[in-house]
């Protein structure tokens, strides 16, 4: 950071005396995971001889296995969250997810993040914006993602940006045409959001050279260092999403394409996690994902779209352990007879997390997640 | 219905008069008739002159060859990452310059709608043959005949994992979006069991060395009950009846009416015209040019102009064309990469579901921000071939204006015309 940018932020903090503030307001992170990533193969139901029946040729050794409990163990490419997981700071909710039963990602994906909304007219996320008082919102997205969109003005910054922006004549004119417009708001958070993402850019050359297409490790770790300094920097209320789980096809087992992806998100969210720094200590992280996929896998060593899913939960306040309603895993144990079945409602699961964080009423929750109750499992 | 307004297509129009415009742009008769050099850059293209039979076999020895050897490794991907580039470039160049404007954005359009990510396999070898025999020689035709070339083509059948799809060893992917997405809409009222049965038609369906190929023996021969119906355990011929099935569903002639709609007319599209283009759809058996014809006729169609927000594609293209006029453009590679940036490339879309089409979709903060940095690029690559001011073809309102008199070079009054709200709509 250069010393000038130090200053400013420095002075603005001391002005608004919102500095030692800032450390102790709750921040949220919701990462989304598109595609449906194979919750089976990432929290191992090692105890389960039917998993290594079901899955033949992607089954994840026990003998590979991280230490979770006698039920569960994890993938060996999450290492990093397994370091985490070890100092308590991680939740791992099984059977969880929705009741859309399109198993479709693009239906399913949209009806999470709108969260009970009729119509699909608005996102979660942005009805939590609207009852909280504090706790500014920014999707790291390069579009508005349906989780955000709604009443709430949010704002929203691609994670690869590329040269300057506008200079400051440029942008009062380009403002200036859309003054009394319906995007004007937009426009002016637009060159203002820039601004700040330039300032937490310290690593840019190695981003621009980063292709979006293929998930590279490294990028995705510089990318959450930049979400983290974004949100240690005001931003209470982050959404991003990571693509590339729909493996119907040599999905792998310890090692092969869902251990690479793997890798990459737990480097990334231990990397999120230590450049939040004592902020760490009043964030929550969730990862989610739209369904689960078939508990036996298919024809081609992959595995095709499910329902029940592995929600994950990572903060400094988080009460690590394994939590929810469970039930064994057979074949007995499966919904449809091919995939996990969902007992643990998101809805209820976020609605009880978001009581815990912010300690909203009743009322307050119904309108953020609307005809679901929240339930509390002990998160945080 | 073009790109985009420049001199050449402004004079078209009011010598011929709109309508008789229309009808040229929907004959398939109409002469590409692209400038000499443009068409030149085309014909020297690698894509030009080989064939799919050609590009498989090659994909498939060098990946062999380059298993253990990195530097091959190397050399394949560039390979194969310059044969996609191409695709895009001729698609590009032919979306600019062609005067069957019409026809490039139903391509662009039926390549959204029918989308294949070039980061799978071998997609990028095949992307552009996808988009030339497949879908170009369809995007004005039958919608079956679009529906029979897209399903035969093996960049789509790479993209969905069918090439996998075996007796024994199903992959349900294909399947699911050829009716969620390409044909029925996800609120059709299918159901899973339809999915695991279309499926099962669909083994079989795979990828040979001369291109599509029907293998007999990986296909599931047994009854299936598809869409309440009956479909006899065979061959080949199961697909053909399931992709009529398909193609003359009503729910399907109310999805692809009501996607059209919302491309060219509105984000929410009312329910009257999408009957209306539904019907349309249906008597003329899935004539797609028929149905625009009738969307250009209607009122919907006409109370829209100026209202629909561009996607990035469409607002770099129409920003090129009013540049360049008919120039030829220098380089085409940072057009290419201002559609990355602005998160729309050619053949980019990972997932199935192909582009949003809506304006909340690409009119957030950050992507204006985005746009307004694309307007500078293009003010200033252009500035080199098309010197002075851009003449903007339709009314500009009191701020714009305003703005634009504020300019200190012609550059940066043509960088503020291009970022202005007048510039976003089609």
């Amino acid at each position: 950071m250069k010393r000038r940018d130090f200053l400013k932020i420095g002075l603005a903090a001391a002005v608004s005396g919102r500095l030692y503030a800032a450390e102790s307001e709750p921040r949220f992170l919701l990462v989304f995971l598109r595609g449906g990533y194979d919750a089976a193969n990432v929290l191992v139901p090692r105890a389960s001889d039917f998993y290594y029946q079901a899955r033949p040729n992607i089954a994840v050794p026990k003998g590979s296995l991280l230490e979770i409990d006698a039920d569960w163990g994890l993938h060996p490419a999450l290492a990093d969250v397994h370091a985490l997981w070890k100092k308590g700071e991680v939740a791992f909710v099984p059977f969880a997810g929705t009741d859309d039963l399109s198993r479709s990602h693009f239906e399913t994906q949209d009806s999470i993040e709108a969260g009970g909304a009729k119509g699909f007219s608005s996102g979660f996320m942005n009805r939590l914006v609207t009852q909280l008082k504090d706790g500014k919102p920014i999707s790291f997205t390069d579009q508005l993602p349906l989780v955000f969109r709604g009443a709430a003005k949010v704002a929203n910054a691609p994670l690869r940006i590329a040269g300057p922006g506008l200079n400051a004549r440029q942008s009062a004119l380009v403002a200036q045409m859309y003054q009394g417009t319906t995007l004007a708001d937009n426009v002016s958070e637009g060159f203002q959001t820039r601004e700040e993402m330039s300032a937490a850019m310290a690593d840019s050359a190695q981003m621009a050279a980063a292709s979006r297409n293929a998930l590279n490790p490294r990028a995705f770790e510089a990318q959450a260092r930049r979400v983290a300094r974004m949100m240690k920097g005001g931003y209470a209320l982050g959404f991003v999403d990571v693509g590339g789980w729909d493996t119907h096809v040599a999905e792998g087992g310890a090692e092969g394409q869902l251990a690479t992806r793997l890798q990459a998100l737990g480097a990334g969210l231990a990397a999120f996690a230590g450049e939040m720094g004592p902020a760490w200590r009043d964030t929550s992280v969730v990862v989610l994902s739209e369904f689960g996929r078939t508990f036996r896998e298919n024809g081609n060593r992959g595995t095709d779209h499910g329902h029940g899913t592995v929600y994950w939960v990572l903060g400094g306040a988080v009460r690590g352990g394994v939590r929810g309603e469970r039930v064994a895993v057979s074949e007995k144990g499966l919904f449809q007879n091919r995939d996990y079945p969902v007992l643990n409602d998101y809805r209820a699961l976020l609605g009880g997390l978001f009581a815990r964080l912010y300690g909203l009423s009743a009322a307050q929750l119904a309108s953020v997640f609307p005809g679901t109750p929240p339930r509390d499992l002990g998160l945080v | 219905m073009s790109w985009g307004a420049n001199r050449a297509s402004l004079s078209e129009i009011q010598s011929l008069g709109s309508k008789a415009w229309l009808e040229r742009q929907l004959d398939p008769r109409l002469p590409e008739a692209l400038p000499p050099q443009v068409q030149a850059q085309i014909d020297a293209m690698e894509i030009s002159r080989r064939s799919v039979p050609d590009l498989i076999e090659q994909f498939r020895g060098k990946r062999k060859e380059a298993k253990d050897d990195p530097e091959k490794r190397k050399a394949l991907q560039q390979e194969l990452n310059g044969l996609a580039r191409e695709a895009a470039t001729r698609s590009l160049l032919r979306a600019v310059y062609s005067p069957r404007q019409l026809e490039s954005q139903m391509t662009w359009f039926w390549m959204n709608h029918f989308s294949v990510f070039q980061g799978k396999g071998p997609v990028r070898a095949l992307v552009g043959d996808y988009e030339e025999r497949a879908i170009r020689p369809h995007a004005l035709g039958r919608f079956r005949d679009l529906l029979g070339a897209m399903a035969h083509h093996p960049a789509m059948l790479a993209y969905l994992d069918n090439a996998r799809n075996a007796a024994g060893h199903v992959n349900e992917n294909y399947a699911r979006e050829l009716m969620e997405l390409h044909t029925l809409g996800v609120e059709a009222g299918y159901t899973q069991q339809d999915v695991q049965e279309l499926a099962r038609i669909l083994t079989g369906v795979s990828i040979g060395p001369e291109g599509y190929r029907f293998y007999l023996r990986r296909h599931d021969g047994d009854d299936k009950e598809f869409l309440g119906r009956l479909i006899h355990g065979g061959g080949e011929e199961e697909v053909e009846q399931a992709l009529d099935l398909l193609a003359r569903q009503p729910a399907t002639a109310r999805f692809v009416s009501r996607k059209l709609a919302l491309y060219f007319v509105s984000d929410e599209p009312g329910a009257a015209l999408v009957d209306r283009l539904a019907a349309v759809f249906s008597a003329s058996d899935g004539d797609i040019a028929a149905v625009l014809r009738a969307l250009f006729d209607s009122p919907e169609f006409h109370a829209s102009l100026g209202e629909k927000f561009k996607d990035p594609v469409h607002y770099v293209v129409s920003a090129l064309r009013l540049a360049y006029d008919g120039q030829p453009m220098p380089n085409t590679n940072p057009p290419l990469a201002w559609l990355f940036r602005m998160g729309e490339p050619l053949y980019g879309r990972q997932t199935p579901d192909g582009y949003p089409l809506v304006r909340t979709a690409w009119s957030s903060a950050g992507q204006l921000a985005t746009r307004f940095e694309i307007a500078r690029a293009i003010a200033g690559t252009a500035a080199v071939t098309a010197p002075g001011p851009l003449e903007y073809p339709r009314p500009l309102g009191a701020a714009t204006q305003a703005a634009l008199a504020k300019a200190t070079t012609p550059g940066e009054r043509n960088q503020l015309l291009l970022s202005s709200p007048e510039f976003m709509s089609r």
